[in-house]
């Protein structure tokens, strides 16, 4: 089984954010970055089918400048077996932009199984997957919690709000990787060595074009400081007060 | 003018809050830039009897896509038919900002070749561009972006827009599957509620969460019961909750869960780990009870109650229930 998962480098979700002065970006000093996290569940999950099978290749794709090696070499130490950087210097908003480009990698490769994250936590665009699958004419299964492959069918579960659906549809497949599947696991030292000797493939972005254009970040207003109303249950009758004549939401 | 779409989202023959915002967005449009409002509502047989709720919403036309393959969302049949129909010249459509509504807008929009916009919490309609807002990094960041395709493909967060009712004539018309929808490659085999989760996070104007501090599953109940005090409450919970299985990941909030902001959020037992605020912080009033007065939570709640979750959430049952019953 051939498998591939789309892998975007973001930063850590930790961090407190400024700006840039470009007003469309962040100012990254400072910041660490790592693979996003829906991403790290789906190579978590793809590499996982292949130790199960015993058999198989998972690729990692990552469109983006020199860094996002980094992140997929991660990958690769976490048991990924091959890695395209697809190079691009310059950031891209357009979710259909960059799955054009995905696409046109994935294309040829003959795989089975291509995952992506439910979202990517930064931009949190939600599209790529299902631009990727249409792009190729693949079937798409997008924000599953639960993922089984077995006789050329995928068959998965995917969260509602308050519900949740069972569906299924045959290989080759595009599946995006929600929250509850499996969490990546931390690569080990073994696994960092051998991650030096795999390859690691350099080629051109095909970027589509661009009609969905990032104008300017903003910093949400501030929340006003937390406030103690005070201790236990004796505390009840003031908070209900104040729900009621300060918030209004009661 | 150019028509404006708004996808009506249903669950198991149910009309969702979602189907109404979307449509009341379509009609805020329309009203500026001018042009219909077109409401598509899919279903099993029987679905047509929402029409007028979407009507009364002020769409002009409901197209109905009645079949028993649409009991359960068939994704393929119903993108195939939206994007035909859009191709006829819609000036925008908007889906809801859910699981489903996510699912379907990005595979109209890959049929369509187009980019769209995604949770979007605000939008302005001008010439040829929309200009809208979305969060992004967990919330943390409010991005400003222009969206140039036509039809605008938007999903719209939750409560941007709250149903207005603004009644049109809501003029039924059956719209044709563009595909059989028996023979689709994704088959959605079953929908079903999760068990507890009575209303919908995504929703809900309250939301009731709880943590690790609860101890074990079956102290959920008193989170359960505040929420159904309030009586329009979801139960949500944080992620060292749904690890542990006491609740279902749907119910999980924060950076890789649920992105929600209810009016009244009221953690319960949660410490509030960066990534947890991440998916609540932008509620508008947060309560906050935990038993340890240095919790990160009590930074970010407008009222903290220093105390235990087991002595104090029963209490504000009682008193919850007491305020709606008007006492
Ligand atoms: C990549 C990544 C993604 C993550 N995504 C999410 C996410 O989406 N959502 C999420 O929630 N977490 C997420 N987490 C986990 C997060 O870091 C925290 O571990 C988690 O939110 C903690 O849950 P908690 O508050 O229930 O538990 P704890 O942190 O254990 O807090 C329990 C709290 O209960 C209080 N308490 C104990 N007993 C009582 C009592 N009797 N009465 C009152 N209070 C009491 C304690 O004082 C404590 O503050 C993520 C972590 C990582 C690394
Ligand atoms: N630059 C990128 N390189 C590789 N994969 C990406 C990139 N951007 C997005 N993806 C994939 O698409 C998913 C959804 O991203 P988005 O549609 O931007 O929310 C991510 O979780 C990744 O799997």
């Amino acid at each position: 089984m051939k498998l591939a998962v789309c892998i975007k480098r973001v930063p850590d979700m930790e961090g407190r954010f400024k700006i840039a002065s470009s007003g469309t970006g962040i100012d990254e000093a400072g910041l660490k970055f790592d693979m996003s996290d829906f991403d790290g569940y789906a190579a978590e999950v793809a590499i996982q089918i292949t130790e199960k099978l015993g058999a198989g290749e998972v690729t990692v794709i990552s469109l983006g400048p020199d860094v996002v090696q980094e992140t997929l070499r991660k990958a690769l130490s976490m048991g990924a077996h091959r890695a395209v950087q697809l190079k691009h210097d310059a950031p891209v908003s357009d979710g259909l932009a960059i799955a054009t480009a995905l696409a046109a990698e994935l294309k040829d490769g003959g795989y089975d199984l291509i995952l992506c994250g439910r979202m990517a936590v930064d931009t949190q665009n939600r599209s790529t997957g299902a631009f990727v699958a249409e792009l190729l004419g693949l079937p798409v299964i997008t924000a599953i919690s639960q993922l089984n492959v077995d006789g050329g069918v995928v068959k998965a579960r995917r969260e509602l709000e308050g519900a949740y659906e069972l569906i299924e549809c045959p290989l080759p497949a595009v599946v995006t990787i929600d929250e509850g599947i499996a969490r990546a696991r931390y690569p080990s030292l073994k696994g960092i060595m051998a991650a030096k000797k795999k390859p690691l493939e350099v080629k051109p972005a095909q970027v589509g074009a661009v009609t969905y254009q990032l104008e300017k970040m903003e910093l949400p207003a501030d929340r006003a400081a937390g406030r103690i109303i005070g201790e236990g249950k004796d505390a009840v009758p003031e908070l209900v007060r104040l729900l009621k004549e300060e918030a209004k939401v009661l | 003018m150019a028509n404006i779409l708004a996808f009506s989202e249903t669950r198991l023959g149910e009309l969702r809050r979602a189907g109404l915002e979307t449509v009341t967005a379509a009609r805020q449009v329309a009203d500026a830039t001018g042009g219909q409002v077109h409401a598509v509502l899919v279903g099993a047989p029987g679905i047509a009897q929402h029409a007028a709720r979407l009507a009364a919403h002020g769409a002009d036309v409901v197209l109905v896509m009645e079949h028993e393959a649409f009991a359960n969302y068939n994704p393929e049949a119903i993108t195939a038919t939206l994007a035909a129909r859009l191709e006829s010249g819609y000036r925008a459509a908007f889906f809801a900002a859910s699981a489903i509504g996510h699912d379907l807008v990005a595979r109209v929009a890959a049929k369509m070749r187009l980019a769209y916009a995604s949770d979007v919490t605000e939008f302005a309609f001008s010439g040829d561009a929309v200009a809208v807002a979305h969060p992004g990094y967990t919330n943390k960041i409010v991005q400003r972006f222009v969206l140039k395709a036509t039809p605008a493909l938007i999903s719209l967060r939750a409560g941007a827009v709250l149903p207005v009712e603004n009644a049109k004539a809501g003029a039924v018309e059956a719209l044709t599957a563009a595909i059989d929808p028996t023979s689709v490659r994704v088959k959605v085999t079953l929908t079903e509620k999760a068990a507890g989760g009575k209303i919908d996070l995504g929703e809900a104007p309250v939301i009731v969460a709880g943590g690790r501090g609860l101890k074990e599953a079956a102290n959920f109940k008193l989170v359960e019961d505040l929420a159904a005090a309030f009586g329009n409450a979801a139960v949500g919970a944080t992620r060292a909750v749904t690890d542990d299985g006491w609740r279902p990941h749907s119910d999980q909030i924060g950076q890789t869960g649920r992105l929600v902001s209810p009016d009244l959020y009221v953690a319960c037992g949660i410490s509030g780990a960066i990534q947890h605020l991440a998916g609540m912080r932008t509620s508008k009033t947060i309560v906050a009870i935990n038993k340890d007065k240095e919790a990160p939570i009590f930074k970010v709640a407008d009222y903290g109650i220093v105390g235990d979750v087991m002595e104090v959430l029963p209490v504000l049952t009682e008193a919850v229930k007491a305020v709606k019953a008007g006492a």
